[in-house]
């Protein structure tokens, strides 16, 4: 399985993940020798078999929907990088 | 033991109780070692001096009032995954540089309700991806027992500050192995407990049906007054398991006459170093000189695919999880982009290494469209195969035996450039993970190294769901039969 370059930019995209022009070729070959790897697993016939997404077979678990008390804004908006009037504040998402 | 900083946890126990040292006196034998040999090991990211020496004059009254348990005043270290209210968390990562959490995650609960004093926060591979440590964004962890190598990762730094006495004990979290293989490569005992057995709340999300936390100690012992500690169900974790916990150390009988044990196939193949195999042979013939019914041959066929499996499942998992790394609610933030995406897309370009990188890559193309059905529910079927497998052996046997890894600790840089040759290291530990079993690694002995240095390795037990009583009763009998746990280093 190897991956082209306009592959590798398109997962990257839809990652949210930049990537300098020069380390392109780098991770397209890692990525696609990693995912040769894989190939047999991919031939495999699992016709019939269940998916397995959680080692335990555990019922759901709900809870009552109560107000409980959580973190202070002040704790919250401790760590933001850029904060204004108990918001976090960030650059213009529609350009 | 002479060296303060030598002491288990349990020794040193002994020692409060007779009031022959303070929990001041540990903690500062603790620091102190840290200051004189961490410049050699760089097992720690974190060092909190003033917190930890408040925390042991605090232990210090609980034990004088006679209300003490067996872990108050113990100085120990907590893998840098780990969030810790006013202590900062990076996960090894420059993205959380400079995080600090404003809460403490469930087993640093555990721990303060139980008196321990946390002396710092240590090394490991960003984001716990990685075996060696060498994927830590800040610098690298070299393994106690030979400097020029590596210690074993993720949990690396957790392992080597155990090893060469920095921490009387530590916590470290397993994935694919994680737990495992450094205590492995660093001459300690490592368990990774069944999935669900401690709460994930406060555990920096990697693969979330994966991850588990767990001690690593220098002896058995140690091992289940940890999980004593940290294990039980905690409601902020739904997976977290509903079970009463047992103590573990009630399981430190010495007996294991009858116990039958499977050796598997794959965790000791054919084609190893006559050395690495005589490790795993002299660990059989040691368990079935205390009255185990060992046998070779289990075969666990889909174990062939479990590499592959993992390899898609934890970096789907990690994909979504680390989308939560945008730069807008915490952590290190790109600003001088033209739009929040611009922005995003730097922030997470910046902050991230490589194999993070790539683990998002890999993650997001197997649950990309088109792709979803041929590698991630794949995996997920073929996960079903394994865990079926195990089950069936599992009831043959009380434990199956294998080795922890097919070499002993390799040389720093050796592997960092091949990332699949860096996954090879994992493949007799990501089974269990995958199958949510717990499984012990327990120090058996030691291999020489090119130069003549002594490399220690291990074996591993595995177990049926929740029964880490099993792995704890045959690792200590075993332990107590030899003397690997009487070695340590010399840094």
């Amino acid at each position: 399985m190897s991956l082209t370059r306009e592959e590798v930019l398109h997962i990257a995209h839809l990652a949210h993940l930049g990537i300098d022009e020069r380390e392109l070729p780098k991770f397209q070959e890692q990525l696609s020798d990693i995912l040769e790897h894989f190939a047999a697993l991919t031939a495999l016939d699992t016709e019939g078999v269940p998916p397995t997404s959680h080692p335990l077979a555990l019922e759901s678990v709900m809870r009552d929907d109560e107000v409980k008390e959580s973190l202070s804004v002040e704790d919250v908006l401790a760590n933001a990088p850029n904060a204004e009037d108990d918001l976090f504040r960030v650059r213009a998402v529609l350009n | 033991m002479s060296e303060p900083h030598g002491l288990t946890a349990h020794e040193a126990r002994d020692l409060l109780e007779r009031r022959e040292t303070t929990s001041r006196e540990l903690t500062q034998a603790s620091l102190d070692r840290i200051a004189a040999v961490d410049d050699k090991i760089g097992a720690f990211l974190t060092v909190a001096t003033d917190e930890a020496l408040a925390q042991a004059d605090a232990a210090d009254e609980r034990l004088h009032r006679g209300e003490g348990g067996p872990l108050t005043g113990i100085p120990l270290a907590v893998k840098d995954n780990m969030c810790t209210r006013g202590i900062r968390t990076t996960c090894g990562s420059r993205i959380l540089e400079e995080f600090v959490p404003p809460y403490d995650a469930h087993v640093i609960e555990r721990l303060n309700e139980a008196g321990a004093v946390l002396l710092g926060k240590t090394n490991m591979d960003e984001f716990a991806m990685g075996s060696s440590v060498e994927h830590s964004a800040f610098h690298p962890t070299h393994n106690p027992w030979a400097l020029d190598r590596v210690p074993g990762g993720s949990s690396g730094g957790s392992a080597a500050a155990v090893a060469c006495g920095e921490a009387v004990v530590a916590l470290g979290s397993d994935t694919g192995g994680s737990i495992r293989q450094p205590a492995a490569f660093c001459g300690v005992v490592g368990l990774k407990p069944t999935y669900g057995r401690v709460s994930r709340y406060g555990l920096v999300a990697f693969g979330s049906s994966l991850d588990q936390i767990g001690p690593l100690t220098k002896d058995v012992e140690d091992c289940a007054l940890l999980l004593n500690a940290v294990a039980g169900q905690d409601l902020r974790d739904a997976t977290s398991a509903p079970l009463d916990v047992p103590d573990f150390t009630a399981a430190l009988t010495g007996d294991i006459a009858g116990l039958k044990i499977g050796v598997v196939s794959d965790y000791v193949p054919e084609g190893l170093d006559p050395a690495v195999r005589g490790i795993a042979d002299s660990a059989v013939k040691q368990l079935e000189g205390l009255g185990a019914e060992v046998e070779w041959g289990v075969e666990l066929p889909s174990t062939a695919h479990a590499l592959a499996c993992y390899y898609i499942i934890a970096p789907s998992e990690a994909s979504a999880n680390l989308a939560r790394y945008d730069g807008v609610k915490y952590g290190y933030s790109y600003t001088e982009g033209e739009s929040m995406w611009e922005n995003m897309d730097k922030t997470r370009q910046f902050g991230f290494g490589d194999e993070v990188k790539r683990r998002i890559m890999l993650g997001t193309y197997a649950l990309s469209s088109g792709y979803y059905d041929a590698y991630y529910l794949k995996a997920l079927q073929v996960r079903t195969l394994i865990r079926r497998e195990f089950e069936a052996a599992l009831e043959r046997y009380d434990l199956l035996f294998g080795l922890v890894t097919p070499t002993p600790a390799f040389a720093l840089g050796e592997k960092t450039d091949d990332p699949y040759e860096m996954y090879l290291n994992d493949i007799f530990t990501m089974p269990a993970n995958i199958a949510g079993l717990p499984a012990l690694s327990l120090p058996a002995g030691f291999v020489d190294g090119p130069a003549g240095e002594r490399l220690p390795m291990g074996v591993q037990l595995l177990a049926k769901p929740f029964d880490e009583a099993a792995l704890l009763r045959a690792g200590h009998a075993y332990e107590q039969s030899t003397s690997w746990r009487d070695q340590r280093p010399a840094v």
